[in-house]
C-alpha cells in the first residue's frame, strides 16, 4: 500500500511537471472537463489491482477501443504489451502502464519525421503552398483560419484561396477569418472552377511575394469519385502555376471520426498525396485515437490539432501530451 | 474490400459442421468476429459487449435447421436483433396544435446541422407545408448567410437577425411565422461540443424560450466511440425526440446509429445521403444493419429474393436459372433489389461476380444506372429474348440509354456468359454459382 501511495505521488508530480513545462494549458484545460484524471486512475488500479491478470488487459484493451483506436491496432499494441511483460517478467501494474504507454508512443513515432515549425519554412519554396483537404464538417475553414494566423504571428506574409467553391457562404464564413488573422485572401464567385481559384491566388502570392498561401477546398466524401478528380485536377493546377506546389496537403480529420478516418486517410492519400494530418475538435471528449490506427498503417506525421474555437486554438502536435490525453478519463483498473 | 463477416463465421464453425445446436461453447468463436465487426464498425464497445451478450443467449439451444449453416444461423439472429434494436422506421415529425410546429435542429460542429435543416425545410415543403428556417447560429461566421443562401435554393424564407443572440433570434422567428402564416419554423442552432457548459446553457435558453414540439440531434454518420458521449449529454439537456444521422453517402459503416440508439433509445428519424438538398432520406433499421455489420451477403440475393416474393415465386426463380430463362427483365429486378439494400460499396459481395474484383476497386455507381438504363431502353420482347438484339437495335438502345454501342455489346455479352453459366447451375445451389458470374463494373 505505502508503495502505492509513492508512485500515485511521484504521478502526480510527474503529471504536474509536464503540464508545466510542456506547456499544454490548453489541451489540458480542454481535457480536464473529462473528469477524471490517469491519477485518480491509477489511484483506483492501485488499490484494486497490483498485477498483471487477463483482465487488466481486457481494460486496456478497452481503453483503446473506446478511444477509437480499432481493433487492429489494439490488438497490435496488446500484443506487443503481451510479449514484452512476458520477456521482461515485468509484473506490477504500475510498470505495465508505462510500457503501454511506451508502445502506444512507439506507433505514433514512427510517423514523427521532423518536429514541426511555424517560424522556419522549407528553403526553395517560396511561396510555401498549403493546401487543406478534408470530408465535410471536419473544420477545414476554421482550421485554416487558425493557421494564417499563426503563420502571421511567426511572421510570415499569408494569403489565403478560398477554393471552395461549392458550399453555400463558404467565401463569406473564410473572409470573417481572413480579416481576423490580417491576411489577404483570393477569392471568386460562389460556383467558380476551384482550381482557377488556387491558380490565382498562386499567382498573386506570387506577385505580392508572399511567404505562405493556404488553399482552402471544399470538404467532400472521399468516396466520390467525381470530387476526388476535381481534387487532383486543383493540385496539377496549382504544380503548373508554381513547380512544386502544393508543398504541404494537409488532410483535416475529426478527432470524434471512428474507424472511417482510415478509409479517409487512404482515399486521400491515393489522390493528392498527403503530407500530414490535422486533427481537430479535441476539445471535446473524443480522444482522437483514430491517429494511432492511422500511424499504424501510413506513415504521415501530425501535424497540428485543433483545441477550440479561437483564433489561437490550433497548437503543433505534440505526441506525448496527445498520449496522455488519450489515457484521460479512462478506466484502468476500475472494478 | 473486406472479407465478410459471413465468411468468417463460416470458418469459425467449420469445425462443428453436423452439431445441430448452438451451444455455448461453439458460439463463442463466431461471437469474437462479432464483436470485432461491431468494434470496426465504431459501435461503442459497451453497447457492442451488451449486443454480444443478448445475441448469445438467443442463440444458445436454437436448433440449426437444415437449410442453414451454424454461421448463417448466427449472423440471422444477429440481424433480426439489431434490426429490432435499431427500432422502427418513423420519418414523422410532430405538430403543434396551433401552428406553428417548432423544431429545434442542435449537434455537434460540423454534424450537418445547416444542411439538414434546410433539407427538411424542403421535405415538408414538398409535403405542401409551409416552412420557415431561423438561422441561429450566431457562432460560426457566416453560418447565417449560409442558411440564407440555401433558403433561397429551396425558395424557403430565412429568418435572420445580425449582431443579437441566439435566443432573441429563435423567438423572433416563431413570431414572424405566426405573422406570416408559417406552419412549420425550423430553427438552425450553433454547432457545440457537449463539454462547453456555456453553449449548452445557450441551448437550452433558446429551448425555453420557444419550446419546440420537436427536437432534433444531428450526428456524422462518421462518429466513433464518443457518439454515445455526445448523445447522452445532448439527451440530459434537450431530451431530444429524435436522431438525424448525416454523411452516410459515404463508406462509414455507421456504427454510430447503433450505438446511440442504444443509450437513447429515441428513434432515428432521418439520414443524409448527399449534398443536394433533396437528399434526405427515410431510415431503414434493416438498411443500417447490414451496413454495421459490413456484409452485404448476410441476406444473399436469393435469401433477399425469398423475403421480397413469396415462396412460389422464389420457387420459379429458380426454377428460370435453370432453364437459362433468366431474362433481362429478372436481371433489372435484381439490380434493383441491390441496389435497395444499401450503398453499392457494401452490397457488392453479393453482385455476381463482384467478389472477383480485386480489393478497393474503385465502384462507379455510376456504372449501375449505366446498366439499369441500357435494359430500360429495351422492348419487352428484347428483354426476354436478348438473341433478337441486332446492330440497329443496338443503336437504337444505345442512342436512349445515353450509352454507346461498345457498353451495350458488353452487357449484351456479360448477360450472355451469365446465362451459359447459369445452364450449369444445380438447384439450391444458386448463391454458389451467382458467384462465378461476371458483372459489369463500369
Amino acid at each position: 500500500m505505502q508503495r502505492d501511495s509513492v508512485l500515485v505521488e511521484t504521478l502526480q508530480y510527474r503529471n504536474d511537471f509536464m503540464a508545466f513545462f510542456e506547456t499544454l494549458t490548453k489541451l489540458k484545460s480542454g481535457l480536464a472537463k473529462t473528469r477524471d484524471s490517469i491519477v485518480s486512475k491509477v489511484r483506483r488500479l492501485a488499490a484494486t489491482k497490483s498485477l498483471i491478470d487477463d483482465d487488466l488487459l481486457d481494460q486496456l484493451e478497452e481503453i483503446l477501443i473506446a478511444g477509437d483506436v480499432g481493433v487492429e491496432t489494439t490488438d497490435i499494441i496488446l500484443t506487443n504489451l503481451k510479449r514484452r511483460v512476458k520477456e521482461n517478467k515485468y509484473e506490477s501494474t504500475d510498470q505495465l502502464i508505462t510500457l503501454f504507454k511506451k508502445e502506444v508512443e512507439a506507433i505514433l513515432h514512427v510517423s514523427e519525421s521532423e518536429e514541426p515549425s511555424l517560424a522556419f519554412l522549407p528553403p526553395d519554396c517560396k511561396p510555401y503552398v498549403i493546401m487543406v483537404v478534408g470530408v465535410n464538417g471536419v473544420g477545414k475553414t476554421t482550421t485554416i483560419g487558425k493557421m494564417a494566423y499563426q503563420y502571421k504571428q511567426a511572421g510570415h506574409k499569408v494569403v489565403i484561396g478560398a477554393a471552395d467553391t461549392f458550399r453555400a457562404a463558404a467565401n463569406e464564413q473564410l473572409e470573417i477569418w481572413a480579416k481576423r488573422a490580417g491576411v489577404d485572401i483570393v477569392q471568386q464567385s460562389h460556383g467558380s472552377d476551384p482550381a482557377a481559384v488556387a491558380f490565382d491566388a498562386l499567382s498573386s502570392a506570387i506577385s505580392r511575394q508572399s511567404d505562405v498561401v493556404i488553399i482552402d477546398t471544399a470538404g467532400r466524401l472521399h468516396t466520390k469519385t467525381n470530387l476526388m478528380e476535381e481534387l487532383k485536377k486543383i493540385k496539377r493546377v496549382m504544380d503548373k502555376r508554381l513547380p512544386g506546389a502544393p508543398h504541404e496537403v494537409l488532410l483535416v480529420l475529426d478527432a470524434s471520426t471512428g474507424q472511417n478516418g482510415l478509409q479517409q486517410v487512404k482515399y486521400f492519400t491515393a489522390a493528392v498525396d498527403v503530407t500530414g494530418i490535422v486533427l481537430t475538435k479535441l476539445d471535446g471528449t473524443a480522444k482522437g485515437g483514430i491517429i494511432l490506427a492511422v500511424s499504424n498503417e501510413v506513415k504521415l506525421p501530425v501535424k497540428f490539432i485543433g483545441v477550440g474555437e479561437s483564433i489561437d486554438d490550433l497548437q503543433l502536435f505534440d505526441r506525448r501530451a496527445f498520449v496522455d490525453a488519450l489515457f484521460e478519463g479512462a478506466e484502468i483498473g476500475g472494478n | 474490400m473486406f472479407e465478410s463477416l459471413t465468411q468468417k463465421l463460416e470458418t469459425a464453425f467449420k469445425k462443428l459442421r453436423g452439431q445441430g445446436k448452438i451451444t455455448p461453447q461453439n458460439v463463442e468463436d463466431s461471437l469474437r468476429e462479432v464483436r470485432r465487426a461491431l468494434l470496426d464498425a465504431d459501435v461503442n464497445y459497451k453497447v457492442a459487449k451488451q449486443f454480444i451478450e443478448d445475441v448469445q443467449k438467443r442463440a444458445i439451444g436454437q436448433e440449426v435447421l437444415s437449410s442453414f449453416t451454424p454461421g448463417q444461423l448466427i449472423i440471422k439472429i444477429i440481424n433480426d436483433e439489431m434490426v429490432k434494436l435499431l427500432g422502427e422506421s418513423k420519418m414523422d415529425i410532430a405538430s403543434a396544435q396551433t401552428p406553428p410546429t417548432v423544431i429545434l435542429v442542435a449537434g455537434l460542429q460540423g454534424s450537418g446541422k445547416t444542411t439538414f435543416s434546410a433539407k427538411l425545410a424542403n421535405h415538408l415543403k414538398s409535403k405542401g407545408r409551409f416552412p420557415l428556417l431561423a438561422a441561429a447560429d450566431v457562432h460560426r461566421p457566416a453560418a447565417i448567410d449560409q442558411l440564407e443562401v440555401l433558403g433561397k435554393q429551396i425558395e424557403v424564407p430565412v429568418y435572420a437577425e445580425r449582431g443579437t443572440g441566439a435566443v432573441k433570434i429563435a423567438k423572433e422567428s416563431v413570431n414572424f411565422a405566426r405573422k406570416n402564416v408559417r406552419d412549420t419554423v425550423i430553427i438552425d442552432t450553433a454547432g457545440r461540443l457537449h463539454v462547453d457548459e456555456e453553449m449548452m446553457k445557450e441551448v437550452e435558453a433558446v429551448r425555453d424560450a420557444v419550446k419546440p414540439d420537436e427536437i432534433l440531434f444531428v450526428v456524422d454518420a462518421m462518429t466513433g466511440q464518443d457518439a454515445v458521449n455526445a448523445a447522452r449529454a445532448f439527451y440530459e439537456r434537450l431530451n431530444f425526440d429524435g436522431v438525424v444521422l448525416t454523411k452516410l453517402d459515404g463508406d462509414s459503416r455507421g456504427g454510430a446509429a447503433l450505438s446511440i440508439r442504444a443509450v437513447v433509445k429515441k428513434p432515428i428519424k432521418f439520414i443524409g445521403i448527399g449534398e443536394k438538398l433533396d437528399a434526405l432520406e427515410q431510415f431503414f433499421p434493416d438498411r443500417i444493419a447490414s451496413r454495421i455489420l459490413g456484409m452485404g451477403d448476410i441476406v444473399t440475393l436469393v435469401e433477399k429474393a425469398q423475403e421480397h416474393f413469396d415462396e412460389e415465386k422464389a420457387v420459379k426463380m429458380e426454377e428460370k436459372l435453370r432453364k437459362s430463362q433468366f431474362t433481362f427483365e429478372d436481371f433489372l429486378d435484381q439490380l434493383r433489389e441491390v441496389k435497395k439494400m444499401g450503398p453499392i460499396s457494401q452490397v457488392m459481395g453479393m453482385i455476381p461476380g463482384m467478389n472477383k474484383l480485386p480489393a478497393n476497386a474503385e465502384i462507379d455507381e455510376r456504372g449501375l444506372v449505366r446498366v439499369e438504363a441500357i435494359i430500360q431502353s429495351m422492348t419487352a420482347e428484347e428483354r426476354s429474348r436478348p438473341g433478337i438484339i441486332n446492330g440497329t437495335r443496338r443503336r437504337r438502345i444505345a442512342l436512349g440509354s445515353g450509352t454507346t454501342v461498345q457498353d451495350v455489346n458488353r452487357l449484351l455479352k456479360q448477360f450472355e456468359e451469365m446465362q451459359k453459366m447459369m445452364k450449369k447451375l444445380k438447384k439450391g445451389n444458386m448463391r454458389r454459382m451467382m458467384q462465378g458470374m461476371n458483372f459489369p463494373a463500369n
